[in-house]
């Protein structure tokens, strides 16, 4: 079979095999399960690299289509739905981030009790959904791995999570799959405009853009139908609300492989389907997104100053920093849309680490509550500077990841010279002052401030999983923020498409 | 007359076959080896379900044009065929059971009886056979509804099922007499060119008294309301078999009816009268099931609403559409009965079908909850299961339509699937979230129950994943869209 020679669809067979593995694990056997998941996770990490190398090369020897790595297997030939693979920079780097965090979060949930094999059934499930979604480059599949990863979700929080889980599984997996019942018709639109008449309809991405056949009247339909869609589980204001209750509730790893990769899968499928596809209502529309998504900034980051759970205060700034996402997105240039992926970067790994802190600190205090915590700086060194370290990140310090990040995004937002991008820019920036407010505010209090409990003397420090998981974080945010061009070279020709498809709307618009 | 002519009609002839084998062994055995009665039956339809596959089906019609097979129509009937040999594993304990036994013989003739009733319905070209097909695959239901004649509720529902299907019949029988006075023919072939031309209001109403008679039969909102009790109250193979087969095979008449017969002229007024009642029938069917404790129940309200995304396919008058929806029975068929399976091992235990009683399923039963699972993410339309497959295909193939107005139809059943994904969620939160509580003890399913579930969870897995059946069913589709007067 043709389809095996390409590495892309062993992004698929790794984790299927993985829950091959752990069907054949029992509960009792915790030695036996570890091994299947680091076994699993490690080969991903492997591939991931072994992937950008080989992107590297073959960019380097010349092959500039738009898509490397391309195989396609008819499927469902009656509607000409097929297995379609291929990638370019934007999805090597966040098959790269997800390789990672699933790594970090086999490690995060080391001690998963009870019933660590169905925790891990279920982590690897939603693993292989995330990377089948980004390998994909058909209509179909992609819809069909966004769904995969989307519905262990549930699970995940219901059974292992803390707090108010029922309510909080409930919301928000309705709230996703709500959105993704706005993208099914968004794409059954589009399929039936997919090719010019006469010609047989495609669920192909490329070939879809390639004819560039959707009518402007259908394009202002589907457009926010999918822009919607994906941005429900980009955490667009007014629909981020699952976010916080999600979050808050969601055992450790899942809160860092959900805020670390699945709500980017918002934002790539935003550019990706909605942008890419619909130029034209997307030039036409940006306005009412670039409004909510600014919205999404600022309050993201005002809520998460007057939150006092930890996970609260890291899912509204979640909120913030993927609204930063979106918001960059739409200004429709090559700067600012590789900074949105720097941002995806930078905010996966980063927020992963804060959650993966907080999981262990939470395991030793059982709270969560600022108020109840404090001086643990002293009392467990390495978690309290991996704290500080993912703080100034998110706070963008200069030679971390979230500096280049945010800088890219404004100067890339800033190249709009209309009063109205520019004051949206403004506004923007302003969530940089507030994000260090709630971020010092947490580091001063929990870190640094007094001991407000007795018994929190006598906690331990992190165990060697526990380093290993945040070590692999800290350093990939370290190298993002002081080898920017690295990923800037890989992600920004993969906009080059975008942005002239963008441009020659805009220019027909012009006419 | 030409004996060629039974040549047509292979599964039928197999089905009669059997029943008069299932006959034969429950009239004149020994009583001992009475018991082994479902067995027997099981094997033997294995062995029918598996030699009607073999396709060396003769199409054509029969009967001076009152019979007709296709492609399609063979495809449909194998379909059921597959679901009634579910139905008979998830039976065969049952029907062993106490106060069941002595008349065990009773339920298979009687099941048999009624498939070959649908098969009749499938077929027929001729009103009057149609409606002997209608009424062979309705009474005997009733019979078998109050088969635990010792309890209320199954009598209850023999009783409700035999008026609403006495009177679904009379509305029936007055819509075809309208038909028959306007165009003096029962043929279909023959009715559909002698109604061209503006629209009639006695043959609309003819037509709406059409919908409604089949309506119950598939209990679209609003002539539903026996649906929740019938299958509450009637023992649970009964339902199970009531649920997906029943409705299947209506189904699948009602598009040839609707399509063959009142394709042409008066497409307009059927598609607009569908149109209400899919929107109707798929969220009334949907808030009601929010609130039902009672998992038979419970069932009942999901299936009219799964019933209400079927008529999507038919709406769409494709063959497109028309694939999809025989694609959505079967996969239907599959989920339910992996559901029903899990409720009939588990209420044949320990006599337990409400929600409550299935919390904390998964420390004590995990196989039966995984199956359970499984069920519910694939009614709710969730990949890799086949009903995420079947749900996005009836979507596509009503949309092929492209009229604006069908979009709004699809974008109104895709915001009830979010509805549905709430109580089907209910349900496995039950069994894995609520882990604190467990009633019912680690149980034993017998063999024929596990295969059923077995079965079901394979086709559950395997039908979206595997796209040759689907392309299976397109290639019949084709086949027959001439006969059928689809659009392509």
């Amino acid at each position: 079979m043709m389809i095996f020679d390409n590495i892309l669809i062993y992004f698929v067979i790794v984790p299927v095999l993985t829950l091959a593995g752990l069907a054949l694990t029992n509960n009792k056997g915790i030695a036996a399960i570890r091994a299947v998941a680091v076994t699993g996770a490690t080969v991903l990490v492997a591939l991931a690299l072994y992937l950008v190398y080989l992107f590297l090369h073959l960019r380097g020897a010349g092959d500039t289509s738009e898509m490397l790595l391309q195989t396609s297997v008819t499927w469902y030939e009656p509607m000409n739905i097929k297995l379609a693979l291929g990638v370019d920079g934007v999805s090597v780097v966040m098959i790269l981030l997800s390789a990672f965090i699933v790594f970090a979060g086999v490690f995060a949930s080391w001690k998963m009790d009870p019933l660590p094999k169905q925790f891990f059934l279920w982590f690897f499930l939603l693993s292989t959904g995330v990377f089948g979604f980004f390998i994909s480059i058909d209509l179909f599949t992609m819809f069909m791995f966004y769904e995969v990863a989307l519905i262990p979700m549930y699970l995940l929080i219901g059974v292992w999570g803390s707090g108010n889980k029922n309510y909080s599984a409930m919301k928000l997996t309705l709230m996703l799959m709500g959105g993704s019942a706005f993208l099914m018709l968004g794409l059954i639109g589009i399929y039936f405009h997919s090719a010019p008449e006469g010609q047989p309809l495609t669920m192909n991405l490329l070939e879809i853009a390639h004819n560039d056949a959707i009518p402007h009247e259908w394009q202002y339909y589907l457009f926010p139908l999918t822009f919607v869609g994906f941005g429900v589980l980009g955490a667009m204001f007014p629909f981020h609300t699952w976010s916080p209750d999600g979050h808050a509730s969601a055992p450790t790893a899942v809160s860092m492989l959900h805020a670390g990769v699945l709500m980017k899968l918002g934002g790539y499928g935003c550019f990706r389907i909605a942008i890419y596809l619909m130029p034209f209502a997307a030039n036409e529309l940006a306005w009412i997104f670039l409004i909510l998504t600014g919205i999404s900034i600022v309050y993201g980051a005002l809520s998460a100053c007057v939150q006092t759970d930890l996970k609260y205060i890291n899912a509204y700034s979640s909120v913030s920093h993927c609204g930063m996402v979106l918001f960059a997105i739409l200004m429709f240039n090559t700067t600012a849309m590789t900074g949105a992926v720097l941002q995806m970067l930078s905010h996966g790994l980063m927020t992963a680490l804060f959650f993966a802190l907080i999981g262990m600190i939470y395991g030793r205090t059982h709270t969560r509550d600022i108020r109840k915590m404090g001086g643990m700086m002293h009392i467990m060194p390495y978690l309290g500077v991996g704290y500080v370290i993912a703080g100034l990140a998110s706070l963008g310090l200069p030679g971390l990841s979230g500096f280049v990040a945010e800088m890219t995004i404004f100067v890339g937002s800033y190249m709009h010279s209309d009063v109205f991008h520019r004051v949206l820019t403004i506004a923007a920036t302003t969530s940089i002052v507030v994000t260090a407010v709630y971020i010092l505010r947490v580091v001063g209090k929990l870190l640094f401030g007094e001991v407000q409990d007795e018994h929190h003397r006598s906690l331990t420090d992190a165990t060697w999983e526990e380093r290993l998981s945040t070590a692999t974080l800290i350093l990939s945010v370290v190298i993002i923020g002081c080898f920017p061009n690295f990923f800037v070279n890989i992600i920004a020709p993969s906009f080059e498409p975008v942005v002239s498809a963008l441009e020659s709307a805009s220019h027909m618009m012009g006419m | 007359m030409n004996y060629s002519q039974f040549l047509m009609m292979p599964q039928e002839l197999g089905l009669l076959l059997v029943f008069a084998l299932v006959f034969i062994y429950d009239t004149f055995m020994p009583s001992r080896s009475q018991r082994f009665l479902p067995c027997f039956t099981a094997i033997l339809f294995a062995i029918y379900t598996a030699l009607s596959f073999v396709p060396c089906v003769v199409t054509g019609m029969a009967f001076s044009g009152m019979f007709e097979t296709t492609a399609a129509t063979w495809v449909m009937k194998n379909i059921l065929n597959v679901g009634v040999l579910l139905v008979l594993l998830q039976a065969a304990k049952w029907s062993n059971g106490e106060f069941v036994s002595v008349r065990r013989g009773e339920f298979y003739e009687l099941l048999l009886l009624t498939l070959l009733g649908m098969f009749i319905m499938i077929s027929a070209r001729h009103f009057l056979l149609f409606v002997i097909g209608l009424e062979t695959a309705s009474l005997p239901i009733a019979a078998l509804a109050a088969f635990e004649k010792n309890h209320y509720e199954s009598r209850e529902a023999a009783a409700k099922y035999v008026f609403t299907a006495i009177f679904s019949s009379a509305i029936f029988l007055l819509g075809i007499s309208f038909v028959y006075g306007l165009t003096g023919t029962l043929y279909f072939n023959d009715i559909a060119p002698r109604v061209l031309g503006a629209p009639s209001a006695l043959l609309i109403t003819a037509l709406a008294f059409v919908i409604a008679g089949v309506g119950f039969k598939l209990s679209l909102v609003p002539f539903h309301l026996w649906t929740a009790d019938v299958y509450q109250g009637a023992p649970t193979a009964v339902t199970s078999y009531l649920s997906v087969i029943s409705k299947g095979a209506a189904a699948f008449s009602f598009l040839i009816i609707l399509v063959q017969v009142f394709g042409a002229a008066y497409q307009a007024v059927w598609q607009w009268m569908l149109y209400a009642l899919i929107i109707l029938t798929i969220t009334v069917g949907n808030l009601f099931a929010i609130r039902q404790r009672n998992l038979k129940r419970f069932l009942a309200f999901s299936s009219i609403s799964q019933a209400g995304y079927v008529m999507l396919g038919i709406i769409a008058a494709n063959v497109l559409g028309m694939t999809s929806m025989i694609y959505y029975v079967l996969v239907y068929i599959f989920s339910n009965l992996a559901a029903f399976g899990v409720i009939a091992a588990i209420e044949r235990a320990t006599g337990r079908v409400t929600m409550d009683d299935y919390n904390g399923l998964f420390k004590t039963n995990p196989w039966l909850s995984f199956t359970m699972m499984l069920a519910m993410f694939s009614l709710g339309g969730i990949p890799p299961f086949a009903g995420f497959f079947s749900k996005f295909f009836i979507f596509v193939g009503a949309c092929k339509t492209g009229s604006v107005a069908i979009y709004v139809l699809v974008l109104i059943a895709l915001i009830n699937t979010i509805i549905s994904l709430y109580y089907y969620l209910l349900v496995v939160k039950a069994m894995f979230i609520r882990q604190d509580e467990c009633v019912i003890p680690t149980i034993k399913s017998h063999w024929s129950e596990r295969l059923g579930m077995i079965v079901s969870v394979a086709g559950i897995v395997l039908i979206g994943l595997v796209s040759c059946i689907y392309v299976a069913l397109n290639t019949a589709s084709q086949e027959s869209a001439q006969i059928f007067m689809l659009i392509d």
